[in-house]
């Protein structure tokens, strides 16, 4: 049984998102460079704790990108990820959560042995949280959104738990499955150093369209969504007021007058 | 010219950054008020950086350290500077002068000390030899197989924490075309040696949390086999030793410059006087951007030192370039820090006020300004001597 957990690469938590005339834009002051998407970073350890604990034989780092997204994957392969795989093609430029569903699905198909697949919850830049169940229905695997826990794998089962508004559930189903992780499942360990030494020496195999065999329209020209009104919320104006008194019980009771005069409560 | 980082260097940065930011900053509160760290959370910050390779990163691969080249370790440094120094000291970078080991000192000292398992202080400093070393007074007589060793040494980092130090003494004297130079012998001390003993330094206004100490020898009997390299050529080891660790002192200064121009960033940035961000007025956005310039050659003069190192082709004077601007830089741009916040500059508070109180033993310690300036002046004018 082998573990594939699909990454992407994003732009880092502290770049600034910006819309000019339509067009999104991330910059980070600190130049600090993109990085495995936050979300999939649970995902990551998940999958490397799969092999440690669930007797998986590999854990592999799949990501669809452009070339640059081989440093994301290099950190997998830091973490403790066994191989990295990036698939990527010109004719994949501009693909919706579909067709890069296509494309992952048709790349796990390739994968021999891959019986868990984990996603992080969503992406921090799309923020859809759709790929991992459109990746499920694309192989017809089940999908199991919100995993907070792994508790066991069993022959051909996995039971998860999923964390859900109103409490958690335990769900007990087939392998092979789908899953997209939330952050509650785990703490992320760090790429170590030596970690980092070996995913320098790795080489990453590129698969493209070309050895993959997907069904479906992948790449801008299939994309069915249209991102035709793209803009920026616009700032929110405000004032603050500082509640001056004398102790902290005459603060609170004018705060308190002020909230209901505000019919805030 | 390349000056890129690799996508190796770009990896240990991000990840140390992280491992700062999430391991080492949180207790940075904690290390001022309490003027220490706890011993769980040494042991804490230890086993963390032993787990993910951290610890003893400037030792060789092969005796079980991360192996980083120079230009890698400074980088590792920069990042660690952005935290409090008492609570940077346990992702250890022991000693490189240890790796002068052999035979037995191997396991007993080097090794050990590279698995996290013995720590190392170094003790050089005295009371009456502070730039001038070789003018040190701790004597070390040969007695058979031993030599007795008495003296004392101060200011001496972590010796509170070490369980053996790296003790500089004079062995004797020889005469030189300069006349009598005294000689000096390197040896390993283990702590609790009869003789020997180890007390709390002086209370000092940089880096809380950290303590100087003072180590007495008393008659202190040590064997000849625990000389660390040859006898009377302890200063051939410790020469080796001095461009790293002033290495080191200019690459901790680059990332706590760092930190604290990011924080002055944001506070004028975002501090409203007279209706505007004070970043609006030139007396403040023009201080960052001095800060900032000065910064970035700071970090190049270090990482052009650190390159050359491993090029083979590092200097005295390199590394006294790079230490004496980067700490020069530092007082400058955390003194500046002070001025852009006010008086919340000075709050205790704030950590740019302590930044601004750390910053001024780093002109001092590891050879003060006047020293590297020294050795700078002299290489420039050695060419000209005896023309």
């Amino acid at each position: 049984m082998k573990v594939v957990v699909c990454t992407k690469q994003t732009p880092s938590t502290t770049a600034v998102f910006s819309v000019n005339n339509g067009a999104v834009s991330w910059e980070d002051s600190g130049g600090k460079p993109n990085v495995v998407n936050p979300w999939d970073e649970y995902a990551v350890e998940e999958a490397i704790r799969v092999k440690e604990n669930h007797g998986a034989s590999q854990a592999i780092a799949l990501t669809m990108g452009t070339p640059d997204s081989q440093e994301a994957l290099k950190t997998c392969l830091a973490m403790g990820c066994d191989e990295a795989i990036l698939v990527s093609d010109p004719s994949f430029a501009g693909s919706d959560t579909l067709g890069t569903a296509r494309i992952l699905a048709a790349a796990l198909e390739k994968i021999d042995g891959a019986k868990v697949v984990i996603f992080g919850k969503q992406a921090i830049d799309g923020d859809t949280g759709l790929t991992p169940v459109q990746v499920a229905r694309k192989l017809g695997w089940t999908p199991v959104t919100y995993v907070s826990a792994i508790k066991e794998i069993k022959g051909h089962t996995i039971t998860l738990e999923r964390l859900l508004e109103d409490g958690k559930e335990t769900v007990t189903t087939d392998l092979p499955v789908v899953i997209s992780v939330v952050k509650e499942i785990n703490e992320p360990r760090y790429p170590s150093f030596m970690g980092i030494r070996k995913a320098n020496r790795a080489t990453i195999p590129t698969w493209s369209a070309a050895d993959l065999n997907i069904s479906g329209g992948v790449g801008a020209g299939a994309s069915q969504a249209d991102w035709s009104h793209v803009y920026a919320i616009p700032a929110r104006e405000g004032s603050v007021e500082i509640i001056e008194g004398d102790s902290v019980e005459e603060k609170v009771a004018a705060l308190v007058d002020k909230l209901f005069e505000e019919k805030v409560i | 010219m390349n000056l890129q980082l690799t996508d190796e260097q770009r990896m240990i940065v991000e990840m140390v950054r992280t491992f700062v930011e999430k391991e080492l900053q949180p207790y940075e509160e904690e290390v001022e008020r309490e003027d220490g760290v706890r011993p769980e959370l040494q042991r804490q910050i230890r086993d963390k950086a032993l787990q993910f390779g951290l610890y003893a990163a400037n030792m060789p691969e092969e005796l079980g350290g991360a192996g980083l080249d120079t230009v890698s370790l400074v980088l590792m440094e920069r990042e660690l500077g952005r935290t409090s120094y008492a609570l940077q000291h346990f992702v250890a970078r022991p000693s490189s002068i240890i790796r002068a080991c052999v035979g037995e000192q191997i396991e007993t000292y080097l090794l050990p000390t590279i698995r996290g398992e013995r720590h190392d202080c170094l003790a050089m400093s005295e009371p009456n030899a502070g730039s001038d070393v070789r003018g040190m007074e701790c004597r070390a007589v040969r007695d058979g197989d031993e030599y007795v060793i008495t003296g004392t040494k101060h200011f001496i980092s972590h010796a509170d924490v070490a369980d053996y130090a790296i003790l500089f003494a004079a062995s004797g004297e020889e005469q030189t075309a300069r006349g009598v130079r005294k000689k000096i012998t390197s040896f390993l001390v283990d702590m609790g040696t009869p003789g020997f003993t180890v007390k709390r330094g002086y209370d000092v206004v940089s880096h809380r949390g950290y303590h100087n100490c003072i180590l007495q020898f008393d008659g202190c009997r040590v064997p000849v086999g625990n000389i660390l390299g040859v006898e009377h050529r302890g200063f051939d080891v410790a020469n080796q030793w001095l461009g790293s660790t002033r290495l080191s002192v200019a690459a901790f200064c680059v990332g706590r410059a760092q930190r604290t121009l990011e924080l002055c960033q944001q506070w004028a940035a975002t501090r409203v006087q007279f209706g505007q961000p004070i970043g609006k007025n030139q007396g403040v956005s023009f201080k960052l951007a001095d800060m900032a310039t000065q910064i970035r050659a700071a970090e190049w003069l270090t990482l052009d030192a650190a390159w050359r190192t491993d090029q083979g082709a590092a200097r005295d004077e390199d590394y006294a370039m790079a230490k004496l601007y980067a700490t020069e830089m530092l007082a400058m741009v955390t003194d500046e820090a002070v001025q852009i916040f006010g008086g919340m500059g000075l709050a205790e508070e704030n950590p740019v006020v302590r930044f601004w109180r750390d910053a001024r033993v780093e002109r001092i310690w590891d050879g003060t300004s006047e020293i590297q300036r020294h050795i700078i002046s002299r290489a420039l004018l050695r060419p000209f001597e005896n023309r």
